[in-house]
């Protein structure tokens, strides 16, 4: 394993350190229990909105706290759910009165921490919803596995859903935003190598040097298929398919188009796959009417990419275009 | 017989042992189908009930439970944290302010323990979770009450419940947590909640049953 780290057991703490050194103008860190929370918060009669999870997938979520998307961000050990007692803590940091949402990707740790924190905070009096993101084809959804896992969606959910809480909407509106998001959204994803979790100290999984695992979860959990490396071209193909026939996108739709890093793999390959997808989308009368290119949602040092599509209309155009402020997504100020 | 708080924290000690002993085989079962971390969360969530000890002895069994509840909720994370959480926490609810166990009190504690896991967990019978081990080990129990036999005989049945049921995990398919997402491949792989739950129980019965081995 070679990492930039000290010891393994610091990495989530020294980050944490590092993020309030590097961006106090827009984020403060509380230790024990940890979480991020929005400077200048709660904004009085503003729904708080809260996400978390395991740390490794940098900038989510720490990294889309501030003006404009979430108010907290609890990060648990790296790929492990953090605790019911960070949620509490944040969501009470982050009530303005007017509730808080919890903003929570499918994965049965996140799912049972938060339920818990929902619980713990009713009984405080705070209103609390949940909204489950769970956006990835690659996991057959059925009665018989915990359903799809959330990803891509995550990150564009806590950006459109931030602008409507921005805009001072009801607790029910602004839960109703992030679920038609996610209702609209769809993920496939890939890696071209697995990722290193700095305390096992070596790859979670062996993918040979001429192989690709095609539906990869952002925990490198297995995907759909692995198979020999593929052109950029085919690849895309791969990954777009799927997403097209799900929800399913339709000639004359107008899409978000999010092409996400995985960790290790660099902005000039993200953008070859950007071309392919337009070449796709373009093929099928699919309107790419906004895109975000970059890795956002991430798994360590996993080289691979994601695409995202969430169908738009006027009002999530809107408030996607609407000002944001955070160390990860900054536009419109 | 009956269980004294003191037993109690000999239970919590002799299980944190366990886990500490058991940390590597747990995170490989974790591996094998899940995402590899049930040996080090569990570890380091006892690791901080043992930190508590000190302040535990004095308090009623009810307490007990519960102060090591609300500490593996706030340390563990994953999914066993809310799981075993859960369980001290309802286990303790149901022996709130005893000083003593009979073999009536600790069923109607493991049922509350039981059923606070499913209620949490929304887990049924043959889906490869830690319940597949803890209701076996709970129905064996409450016959053993039924039948007059006593604490000790109780435990060590139970025990055994609960070891055919966590061996009885293997040729599942999970249909809860991230081992489902391998479908048909988590078969042949034996559940590592349900092998910690094993752990608990049978801590219990050498502990409070004075068993050898």
């Amino acid at each position: 394993m070679k990492k930039l780290i000290n010891k393994p057991e610091d990495v989530v703490k020294e980050a944490l350190q590092a993020m309030a050194l590097a961006h106090a103008d827009l984020i403060k860190v509380c230790y024990n229990p940890d979480y991020i929370v929005r400077v200048g918060g709660p904004v009085q009669g503003k729904v708080g909105l809260l996400s978390g999870g395991g740390s490794g997938h940098e900038p989510m979520h720490g990294g889309f706290v501030g003006m404009g998307m979430l108010d907290a961000a609890c990060p648990g050990a790296v790929f492990t759910s953090p605790t019911p007692d960070q949620m509490l803590a944040a969501t009470k940091a982050i009530d303005g009165g007017a509730g808080v949402l919890h903003i929570v990707k499918n994965y049965t740790g996140d799912i049972l921490n938060f339920e818990m924190a929902a619980d713990l905070a009713k009984a405080e009096g705070i209103t609390v919803e949940a909204v489950i993101t769970n956006d990835d084809v690659a996991v057959k959804d059925s009665l018989y596995t915990a359903g799809r896992r959330g990803v891509g969606v995550t990150v564009l959910a806590e950006k459109i859903t931030g602008a409507a809480a921005e805009q001072k909407r009801s607790l029910k509106a602004v839960a109703d935003i992030c679920r038609k998001v996610n209702a609209n959204g769809r993920t496939m994803g890939m890696a071209l190598t697995s990722c290193t979790v700095p305390q096992a100290g070596k790859p979670t999984f062996e993918l040979p040097e001429d192989e690709m695992e095609i539906g990869i979860g952002i925990h490198g959990e297995p995907g759909r298929a692995r198979m020999k490396l593929k052109t950029a071209a085919e690849i895309t193909e791969m990954l777009v398919s799927p997403i097209l026939e799900d929800l399913p996108f339709k000639t004359g739709d107008s899409v978000l188009a999010f092409v996400n890093g995985l960790g290790g793999t660099p902005l000039i390959e993200l953008y070859v796959i950007y071309n392919e997808l337009a070449k796709i989308l373009g093929g099928r009368q699919i309107k790419i009417a906004r895109n975000l290119i970059g890795s956002y949602i991430t798994s360590l040092d996993m080289a691979g990419c994601s695409i995202t599509l969430v169908k738009m209309d006027d009002e999530l155009l809107s408030l996607w275009d609407a000002p944001v402020k955070t160390s990860g997504l900054r536009w419109g100020i | 017989m009956t269980v004294q708080r003191d037993d109690v924290i000999a239970w919590i000690q002799a299980f944190t042992a366990a886990i500490t002993e058991n940390k590597g085989y747990l995170t490989q079962l974790d591996s094998d189908i899940g995402d590899g971390d049930h040996g080090t969360n569990m570890d380091r969530g006892f690791q901080a009930v043992s930190a508590k000890v000190p302040e535990l002895a004095d308090k009623d069994i009810g307490a007990i439970l519960k102060t090591v509840g609300m500490t593996l909720v706030s340390t563990v994370g994953g999914a066993s944290g809310p799981l075993y959480g859960t369980f001290f926490l309802q286990a303790g609810s149901a022996t709130t302010g005893k000083l003593e166990l009979s073999l009536a009190d600790w069923v109607a504690a493991l049922q509350a323990g039981v059923d606070g896991v499913i209620m949490r967990g929304k887990a049924s019978p043959g889906d490869k979770t830690m319940i597949d081990a803890l209701t076996p080990a709970l129905q064996t129990l409450k016959e053993s009450a039924s039948k007059g036999s006593g604490f000790a005989v109780a435990l060590r049945a139970s025990a055994d419940a609960c070891e055919q049921g966590m061996l009885a995990t293997i040729p599942l398919v999970a249909r809860k947590g991230r081992a489902s997402y391998l479908g048909e491949r988590s078969a042949g792989h034996q559940d590592p909640g349900a092998t910690s739950s094993h752990l608990l129980l049978r801590a219990a019965a050498q502990v409070w049953a004075n068993q050898e081995g």
